[in-house]
């Protein structure tokens, strides 16, 4: 099952992506309801409100844990924001599970807001929405960018986390959510694989 | 690339979702504001409720006030023009604010027009008290709708009613026959079109907001339970007697409407909520300007 974190922002367009792709989803606002899924989609919205909201009741720890442990992630503009490692010029603290650095609606007020066609790495050509879009300054060496839009980088990949700055979800595109998926299985086919050859004594680091 | 594209547009209030945008009379009030955690604020020179106590023509705000505002905070800033008054709406686009909102708590400029707003870059919000109100917005180019409510009361009755007769009239539709539906667009003035794509999504094709008459948390999260996308709060934060925790209590509650252990915790000890009006006893209801 895939979560989708509702604190705020369009969380209700990618879980109708979701829906179109037949998949299983839940909407995410406590870190207990975090426990039930294998990945999770940060939606697009106000960086700085979910990001207080996500450490307001303790579910920014409990997510950081989980990607360092491999935990797939998908992030969309606000969503690849809080993910970030750094934003400049802004006091907020990101979660830092991504090595980027970010600067905020980097493009202007909303009447600079623009839509335009992608050519992302494997995927092909995506219609992606920029609304008061971040641009990234600087990619660290572990990440992959898979698309650039006039020079900047928009679509990344690093290991377990995929982020992008414009929204696949508000043009009704599902192929970046399909990788996201993707990911997600095969993290749950790499899981399983020692826990079934584990005992169930040693499995549980719980008592 | 393509700029001020309808989806562009109403894709920004869907950012917006799940949050709470804020009335702003300073800088500072702003500031605040934002670090509460408001998803936008409102730039504007009186809330409803001094409107409301001290009367006069209410007009746009001051270009500096806005500009101010604007330098103070990253979240996107909102601000309001009278109904009908295309040159207020062209200087706050030049301005460079994120959304209009052609409000009723400012004195109409027009009593037959609302602004064309297919004409203008920047995204405009406007209030309804029904769907056809509503319908006529958007047909006019809204992108975002919001219930009118009774503003600068810090009563909720006014809200409660509309949003439930905006449901009501959608669900209308989905039983109504095809004459009814030309017979529906006719008297409310708005293309067939519009009015059978509303009964195909059973919804409004924008983001609908809560506005007029939210005071507390707990009026926020009736809002949202009423299935309103987010909550615009006039008066209630500031003039409340400590703005920062109500602003913070407010923005809580609308996340986490159904969690009302959650709200009860944030709702405690607050100290005193806007006085308020009973609606009964008003000289001048805001929601009936604009058509």
């Amino acid at each position: 099952m895939v979560g989708v974190l509702a604190l705020q922002g369009d969380f209700r367009e990618h879980l109708s992506i979701l829906k179109k792709l037949g998949v299983d989803a839940k909407e995410i606002r406590t870190k207990e309801e975090l426990s039930l899924v294998d990945g999770l989609i940060i939606p697009g919205g106000e960086s700085t409100v979910i990001n207080k909201l996500m450490r307001r009741h303790g579910l920014a720890e409990e997510l950081v844990r989980k990607a360092q442990r491999g935990f797939p992630i998908l992030g969309t503009c606000a969503g690849a924001i809080v993910i970030s490692k750094e934003i400049l010029g802004d006091p907020q603290v990101p979660l830092g599970l991504l090595d980027i650095s970010v600067k905020r609606n980097a493009y202007g007020p909303q009447i600079e807001s623009f839509e335009d066609d992608v050519e992302a790495k494997g995927i092909g050509k995506v219609r992606g929405c920029f609304i008061r879009a971040p641009i990234i300054t600087r990619v660290g060496k572990r990440v992959d960018v898979l698309a650039k839009h006039q020079g900047n980088p928009v679509l990344f990949r690093q290991g377990n986390i995929l982020a992008s700055t414009f929204h696949p979800e508000i043009a009704g595109e599902t192929r970046i959510h399909k990788l996201f998926l993707e990911m997600i299985k095969t993290r749950r086919e790499k899981v399983q694989e020692p826990v079934s050859s584990t005992p169930p004594s040693h499995r549980s680091r719980h008592p | 690339m393509e700029k001020s594209t309808f989806r562009l547009k109403a894709g920004l209030a869907e950012m917006l979702k799940g949050g709470v945008i804020m009335d702003v009379v300073t800088a500072e009030q702003a500031k605040i504001a934002e670090d509460a955690g408001a998803v936008a604020v409102m730039a504007l020179e009186r809330v409803p409720a001094d409107i409301r106590k001290e009367g006069g023509v209410a007009r746009m705000s001051d270009p500096k006030l806005i500009r101010e505002i604007k330098a103070a905070v990253t979240i996107p800033v909102m601000a309001k023009c009278r109904i009908g008054h295309l040159a207020e709406a062209r200087i706050l686009e030049a301005l460079g604010v994120d959304y209009i909102d052609e409000s009723e708590v400012l004195t109409p400029a027009d009593d037959k027009y609302h602004v064309d707003k297919t004409l203008f870059k920047v995204p405009f919000v406007c209030g309804a008290t029904n769907l056809g109100e509503a319908l006529r917005r958007i047909n006019e180019g809204a992108a975002m709708i919001r219930t009118k409510g009774e503003a600068g009361t810090g009563n909720i009755i006014e809200a409660v009613k509309h949003i439930r007769k905006v449901k009501e009239d959608i669900a209308m539709l989905q039983t109504a026959s095809r004459k009814q539906l030309a017979a529906y667009a006719k008297k409310e003035r708005v293309p067939l079109e519009l009015v059978q794509s509303i009964r195909q999504l059973d919804r409004l094709p924008v983001v609908n907001f809560a506005a007029g008459g939210v005071a507390t948390p707990a009026d926020a999260a009736l809002m949202m339970q009423l299935g309103c996308d987010g909550v615009f709060v006039g008066s209630g934060i500031f003039k409340s007697s400590n703005p920062r925790k109500y602003a913070r209590a407010i923005v809580e509650a609308t996340t986490h409407f159904n969690d009302a252990k959650l709200v009860a915790k944030v709702s405690e000890g607050l100290g005193e909520a806007m006085r308020g009006l009973e609606i009964g006893s008003l000289q001048m209801r805001l929601q009936d300007r604009g058509w």
